[in-house]
């Protein structure tokens, strides 16, 4: 696909076998790991699930690029292959797909991968903030700490996306937006979401330079990724990656894609399977064999049983959780409805 | 005093208060705190601004940021000169967006920044209201505590300045009901200096309401070593009494003053209580107040329904109910849109209409 305004950054080189065959070790664990809490949710051990089917190149192409010594992630809701890229604690990531906690339970300073974040563009300008942080802090350009902003094209319709690029534009704020542009905002298709098509090319509007790249190819994601990342680190500013592709499943475990496509057209636009496409080529390269994928696929296994076991384990949290993190410093009538909520709670 | 006042009493203390008064009222010294030493004299705004300097001054990740904040000292000159002093790095002009400018304090926090928003005017929060609600008051709680909201945000507040449509709305009880802020309101130049020097020192959100109509009023200041006695947290009696309790805030305190002034010549000794923070709200220093003088009128600008009015009510009814001579009345706003300048004296409590609802507390018996 066309770049909208090319990047001048060259960002990271080729990639070579190892690098190849973790991106693919990456997305079958991500692909596993996403099915089984499908089946999590159907068989009651979690209440809901928001699926990344499809988009396993998007989200391990994207996070594989980042640096996570000085890079900061602002995920959404729908986020868990590039918390998975990136070395989120798996158990304390799904908790918040158990009711555990909103946020997730992992420390997001310490993951530098910021709470889930459940309203849609609402991390976005966050993302600015963080950024322009960066700047302030005095880092040299060249070895800023970079913010990456993850949304979707539903997203891209709010307000908050368009304040977050323009000021991040304004202030040359070391920011990558990074929009999964997956086809589907729940219901509505982005032909009736996104006016002219792109979301990259309204970079162009606020004087950024954006990739439009197939984010069903990792290694595409990773290099695009890696020269917005590149270009923002330099100082240069902001800068658009557009991946896109396809939500193959539902929105959620709620959703019923049935009432607004049909299996046909899931079959038609979904284009290629970003795994199958991975296998083939790593197949081809002569870079990866048939033991190489079954051995991939039992580490996914393991993995996944090793998080279904730690959030079938996880109970909920202590009740006095609900009050113990609303302030720094709890108001005194937070701390009696507390002590009230203990008396009245011991007697039931 | 007789127990009960008169309408006649009542009218005559109104005969008094013309038009003269309420302008007055606007140029008179606020009266000086009790816990005020050294002091100089200055203007809320001045006030304000002086607080402003020494926070940036004592913490170097404290930061400014807004629309025309910067060059320009913003439109209440609040930042005057304070890009000058801390540089263009520390005291930033902003492109004009509310959501951006809270959504951008919120990830200025995450990075370890201690953000002082301004938005321009009280209606100008409401495209920042989704941030405000979604993000400042909640990303502590989200993080389970990791990632603290350090965010003081400035909103000129309420009327009385004959301004457009949205800059004169009183927000305190949309605030107030919100998880995860606080939201506080000095009602004159030395409540400013210390309120916000403490407010912008927490590591919590706070919503500081700065009430504009009272941006220019001069008062003394104790900006001197001594200020450290100075006690933020709470409520604080600004006038004792023993008839009856007025609790107000912001602008309002000042008028209750001067409503307590009147019906002392009649007699009626009215302790004036200014609130200052509407969360957490004082329920002790309330509590102490009316059982004192076991009647209570609450004063805001903000429409009725739902108002903060209901809550101070509220309160007192918990913990005075066995004394209370009389149900607290409020005197508010009506539950319509901020009126033009024409009829904001209409709207905003004045003297007589405070006059009113202390003389059907004072009038009220059981049964």
């Amino acid at each position: 696909m066309a770049d909208v305004l090319a990047l001048d950054g060259t960002g990271r080189a080729e990639l070579a076998g190892e690098e190849l065959r973790e991106l693919y070790r990456l997305m079958v664990a991500v692909r596993y790991l996403d099915e089984s809490a499908i089946r999590w949710q159907r068989q009651g051990l979690i209440p809901g699930y928001a699926p990344q089917l499809g988009q396993e190149a998007a989200q391990v192409g994207s996070g594989y690029a980042l640096d996570m010594s000085r890079d900061f992630v602002f995920p959404t809701y729908r986020e868990m292959g590039v918390a998975r890229a990136v070395g989120v604690d798996m158990v304390e990531y799904m908790s918040t797909h158990k009711a555990t906690w909103h946020g997730g339970l992992y420390d997001p300073k310490a993951s530098r991968f910021a709470p889930i974040q459940a309203v849609v563009g609402g991390s976005v300008l966050h993302a600015v903030g963080w950024a322009h942080g960066q700047t302030l802090d005095g880092t040299p350009a060249g070895e800023l700490g970079v913010a990456i902003t993850y949304f979707g094209d539903g997203a891209s319709s709010q307000g908050d996306v368009h304040e977050a690029m323009n000021f991040a534009a304004v202030m040359k704020a070391p920011v990558v937006f990074f929009i999964q542009n997956n086809g589907w905002a729940i219901s509505v298709p982005t032909e009736r979401q996104v006016a002219g098509g792109s979301v990259a090319a309204r970079a162009a509007g606020y004087g950024m330079p954006s990739i439009q790249v197939d984010g069903n190819d990792v290694v595409a994601v990773a290099q695009a990724t890696a020269a917005a990342l590149a270009h923002a680190r330099a100082g240069k500013g902001p800068a658009v990656v557009e991946a896109m592709t396809y939500r193959r499943g539902p929105h959620s475990t709620s959703d019923d894609p049935g009432r607004y496509r049909t299996l046909e057209e899931e079959r038609a636009d979904g284009g290629e399977d970003p795994l199958a496409r991975m296998r083939a080529r790593l197949l081809a390269d002569g870079i990866a064999d048939e033991a190489f994928f079954e051995e991939a696929l039992a580490a996914a296994k393991a993995e996944e049983e090793q998080i279904r076991a730690g959030i079938n384990a996880l109970g909920p949290r202590p009740g006095t959780e609900m009050f113990d993190f609303v302030y720094q410093e709890p108001t005194q009538a937070l701390k009696a409805q507390a002590s009230a909520w203990r008396e009245e709670s011991e007697h039931v | 005093m007789s127990e009960h006042t008169t309408l006649s009493d009542l009218e005559a203390a109104q005969d008094n208060t013309t038009a003269a008064d309420v302008q007055q009222e606007s140029v008179q010294n606020f009266p000086e705190p009790a816990d005020v030493g050294a002091t100089e004299t200055m203007s809320m705004q001045q006030a304000l601004n002086r607080a402003l300097a020494e926070v940036m001054t004592e913490n170097p990740r404290a930061l400014i940021l807004g629309e025309d904040v910067g060059q320009l000292g913003g439109v209440f000159r609040i930042t005057d000169g304070l890009q000058k002093k801390f540089g263009e790095a520390r005291v930033f002009d902003t492109p004009l967006a509310e959501s951006g400018i809270l959504g951008m304090s919120v990830g200025l926090a995450m990075a370890g920044y201690h953000p002082i928003p301004e938005v321009q005017f009280d209606g100008f929060a409401y495209p920042a209201v989704n941030q405000i609600i979604c993000q400042v008051g909640r990303m502590n709680y989200r993080s389970r505590g990791t990632l603290p909201m350090p965010i003081t945000l400035r909103v000129p507040s309420f009327g009385g300045i004959r301004a457009p449509e949205h800059h004169g709305e009183s927000l305190e009880a949309m605030f107030a009901h919100v998880p995860g802020l606080k939201v506080v309101s000095p009602s004159g130049p030395n409540e400013a200096y210390h309120l916000l020097k403490y407010a912008a020192t927490r590591q919590d959100p706070v919503i500081f309401m700065e009430p504009k109509s009272r941006y220019w009023q001069k008062g003394p200041v104790n900006t001197g070593a001594d200020a450290a006695g100075y006690n933020p947290n709470g409520s604080r009696v600004v006038r004792e009494g023993k008839h009856l309790t007025l609790v107000a805030w912001g602008a309002m305190v000042a008028r209750c003053l001067q409503v307590a002034e009147l019906a002392a010549e009649d007699g009626i000794e009215i302790e004036v209580l200014d609130l200052r923070w509407l969360k957490p709200i004082d329920a002790e220093g309330l509590a102490a107040s009316v059982a004192k003088t076991r009647r209570a009128v609450v004063v805001h600008e903000a429409p009725r329904t739902s108002g903060l009015g209901a809550e101070v009510a509220s309160i007192i009814t918990e913990r005075c109910f066995g004394t209370l001579k009389a149900p607290v009345e409020r005197v508010t706003g009506f539950d319509v849109p901020y009126p033009s300048g024409d009829l904001e004296d209409e709207y905003i409590p004045n003297i007589d209409r405070i006059l009113y609802g202390i003389q059907r507390v004072l009038e009220y018996r059981r049964g």
